[in-house]
């Protein structure tokens, strides 16, 4: 059978300062490298490479460098590479084009766009090295009013309230879909860091139940080992209602993945798939989502705020306001942009619309409509730097939530193969042997100081605007200008264009 | 201890506070009047309704038991993970959302849905019975678990896509004429004694319930519906 696909990447070995130590080949996962004996060298399968530099950043000699194979199609600007590359695939083997990690094309990019504002003479910029500077924040509904009892004393009517250190907050991702020392490091970080990581919909491992303080566990539409304990262990509760990556569809964890403890957490026999239904079929109107979110509520007694996460879709502000008169706590919002371990090509490509537009125009409806108190906005995909997290809470967000980026921090290289299960970094994989690379002890710390150099970063940009504290930016949008943007997209973000 | 539910406090979050403070183990509620949420995640407690009691009945039903006199409503038992919830009426719509395990009994109909993405795992596999006849999309998405329909009053069986997406479980369903209109995921046989017996105690347990002859319903045909394969949806996908 001829083979119509090309190598996208390809293996330079500098022969020089290969010692043949064959580290490449035992890191390989993909068996990119392999020894050859006879000819006594080192020899590369480019076209089994994913790009995920693992081999490039063990080699002792750094001999090896992968680079874009410059092996060309005859040159089309509307027939790219991708897009014959996509056919070749599907023609070949009649199935839908699986994709991983958030949207690649090149959509705006809206916090490229938008510039944060500093003080000049009229009024004094702080320095956070010296003064003090708040970056705490809180989850959850806020009263309409306060309550004096008779003796004028103040009567704490406040819900349940998620307390963060810093507006970040590791988001989703499943035991399952990344591997347990991948969730090791999460949970560690988000204790020290006094912040929460997610379970995703897979369950919680009774090894992290100590972790409970830190944890938001989540319930999607395939119930994935949700009962009683869990709903318990957590310190909120998320409702999966969509994902940014794949906007309208639901969740598909293949039986090859549901081994050893991932069965046992997901509650269900190893092997078989893990679907997780497009809708939750027992919500079909705001009514019913209210039915949920109370149904968990006395679950827990009313002790645990719950949060309903939604993928960034066109009418975004009108659901989002539905969410708030739903009961629900805290509303997370995904963008188009947001990872996924497995989505569907098209989906993911396809669907959805930026998370910066979509942050603007529901805080701008929720505050049309008086209920913006009734809710907290946490939003994500993606969120690559402090600077993005100080524009998304000027534009109205309480908190953000980064997943890809924290990936990242752990030793991702965003090679977009976490569907394959067979990542090198022990991070999107269930093989013992990939998993135990990854260690909790040295992942963790990279996550914390992450965590902790953009947190002093947005003190640094919010003492620049003579803001000290987090919750004097919030939607404070004065502060943001628009650079390059048409009037209809300033509008939407509600924003000026720089100059103004 | 006895409630009753329209003296007590109307709204469901003041019965439900009270039935999970309670120290006792058996609550009668009378006068049921549609409050939601009855025993969520609660275990240990028996639960008698006289009345109407509201959607999400038994949600997250972690152990004891749940006794309805008359019908119950939508997401009856949704995410039950123990216990047995016994109905003495029909239910309406998704009985059983996602259930792991435990046991519902139903004498009378049960509405769209019914036992939509039930699971087993290890020890827990989740049985769901109903005397009558049940709405459209019974078991779709079924990973596990068993639900079987005794259709007593002998009706054609109209349910349409039954099992779609099955991928685990067995759908016993009680009819004298083949079943029509199953989806490609579904294999559907006449059920053999092995199969019979393996359901028996859970016809017999129907039987003693609701008081109805054990033996009437046991020496009449069954089908019993099975996933066609086991990864369904394995071959749909290319790496891209």
């Amino acid at each position: 059978m001829i083979n119509y696909i090309n190598p996208q990447y390809e293996v330079e070995r500098d022969a020089d300062r290969c010692i043949k130590c064959r580290v490449c080949e035992r890191q390989c996962a993909n068996l990119v490298h392999l020894y050859n004996e006879e000819a006594d060298k080192m020899i590369s399968y480019s076209e089994k490479c994913v790009c995920c530099h693992r081999c490039v950043s063990l080699c002792p000699t750094r001999a090896l460098k992968i680079v874009k194979s410059n092996n060309t199609f005859k040159e089309n600007a509307n027939w790219s590479d991708q897009a014959m590359r996509e056919i070749y695939i599907q023609a070949e083997s009649g199935g839908v084009l699986l994709s991983s990690m958030g949207n690649p094309q090149p959509f705006p990019v809206y916090w490229d766009k938008m510039l944060i504002n500093a003080s000049q003479v009229t009024n004094p910029s702080i320095d956070p090295l010296r003064e003090p500077m708040e970056t705490k924040v809180y989850l959850g509904k806020k009263a309409e009013e306060t309550v004096r009892d008779e003796n004028g004393n103040l009567v704490c009517n406040t819900p349940v309230q998620l307390e963060l250190s810093t507006p970040i907050m590791f988001s989703a991702m499943s035991y399952g879909s990344i591997s347990y020392n991948a969730h090791a490091s999460l949970a560690r970080a988000a204790k020290e860091l006094k912040i929460y990581y997610n379970t995703g919909e897979g369950g919680l491992h009774e090894d992290f139940y100590e972790f409970g303080a830190n944890t938001i566990v989540q319930v999607a539409s395939g119930r994935f080992g949700v009962y009683k304990d869990y709903l318990e262990a957590g310190a909120a509760i998320e409702i999966k209602m969509g994902q940014g990556a794949k906007p309208g569809i639901g969740g598909h964890l293949p039986g090859e993945k549901i081994v050893g403890d991932v069965s046992k957490t997901r509650m269900i026999p190893k092997g078989t798939d893990a679907i997780s239904p497009a809708p939750h079929h027992d919500i079909y109107s705001i009514e019913d989502l209210r039915q949920l979110v109370y149904s968990l509520k006395e679950a827990t007694a009313y002790k645990k705020p719950v949060i309903v996460k939604i993928a960034a879709v066109h009418n975004v502000a009108a659901i989002a306001s539905g969410i708030a008169r739903s009961g629900a706590d805290i509303i997370a919002i995904d963008g188009f942009r947001g990872g996924t371990g497995a989505a569907p090509t098209r989906i993911r490509n396809e669907v959805g619309i930026p998370i910066e537009l979509a942050l603007a125009s529901v805080d701008q409806r929720l505050r049309e409509e008086g209920i913006r108190n009734e809710v907290s906005l946490v939003v994500g995909g993606s969120i690559r730097n402090s600077g993005d997290i100080v524009k998304a809470i000027a534009l109205g967000a309480d908190a953000v939530y980064i997943a890809s980026g924290a990936l990242i921090a752990m030793g991702c290289h965003l090679c977009r193969s976490c569907h394959t299960g067979k990542c090198n970094w022990g991070i999107a994989t269930q093989i013992p042997e990939l998993v135990k690379r990854l260690n909790p002890d040295v992942a963790s710390r990279r996550l914390v100081n992450l965590i902790s150099a953009w947190t002093h970063e947005i003190k640094e940009m919010m003492g620049g605007m003579g803001i000290n504290s987090i919750e004097a930016l919030r939607g404070n949008r004065l502060m943001l200008r628009g650079i390059g943007l048409t009037d209809k997209e300033l509008k939407i973000l509600g924003i000026k264009h720089a100059g103004e | 201890m006895k409630i009753d539910c329209q003296k007590y406090g109307v709204h469901f979050k003041d019965l439900n506070d009270y039935i999970r403070n309670s120290l006792e183990k058996r609550i009668d509620l009378e006068n049921c009047i549609g409050q939601r949420y009855i025993g969520a995640a609660i275990s240990g407690k028996e639960i008698y309704i006289n009345g109407t009691p509201g959607n999400a009945l038994g949600a997250y039903l972690n152990g004891g038991k749940i006794t309805v006199y008359g019908n119950a409503q939508d997401a009856t038992g949704d995410t039950m993970n123990d216990g047995e919830i016994i109905v003495h009426g029909s239910v309406g719509d998704a009985l059983g959302y996602a259930m792991r395990g435990g046991e519902i009994y139903v004498k009378g109909d049960s509405g769209y849905r019914t036992g939509i993405h039930i699971k087993e795992y290890a020890e827990k596999k989740p049985v769901i019975v109903v005397g009558g006849v049940f709405g459209s999309f019974l078991g779709e998405y079924m990973a596990g678990g068993i639900i079987v329909i005794l259709n007593l009053n002998n009706c054609e069986i109209v349910g349409n896509f039954i099992g779609t997406g099955m991928h685990g479980g067995k759908i016993f369903i009680r009819s004298e004429k083949p079943l029509k209109n199953l989806p490609g995921q579904v294999s559907c046989n006449v059920a053999s004694k092995e199969d019979l017996e393996e359901i028996k105690r859970y016809i017999c347990k129907f039987s003693s319930v609701f008081s109805i002859n054990c033996d009437i319903i046991l020496n009449t045909n069954f089908y019993v519906l099975k996933q066609n394969e086991k990864n369904p949806y394995k071959k749909l996908y290319a790496a891209n």
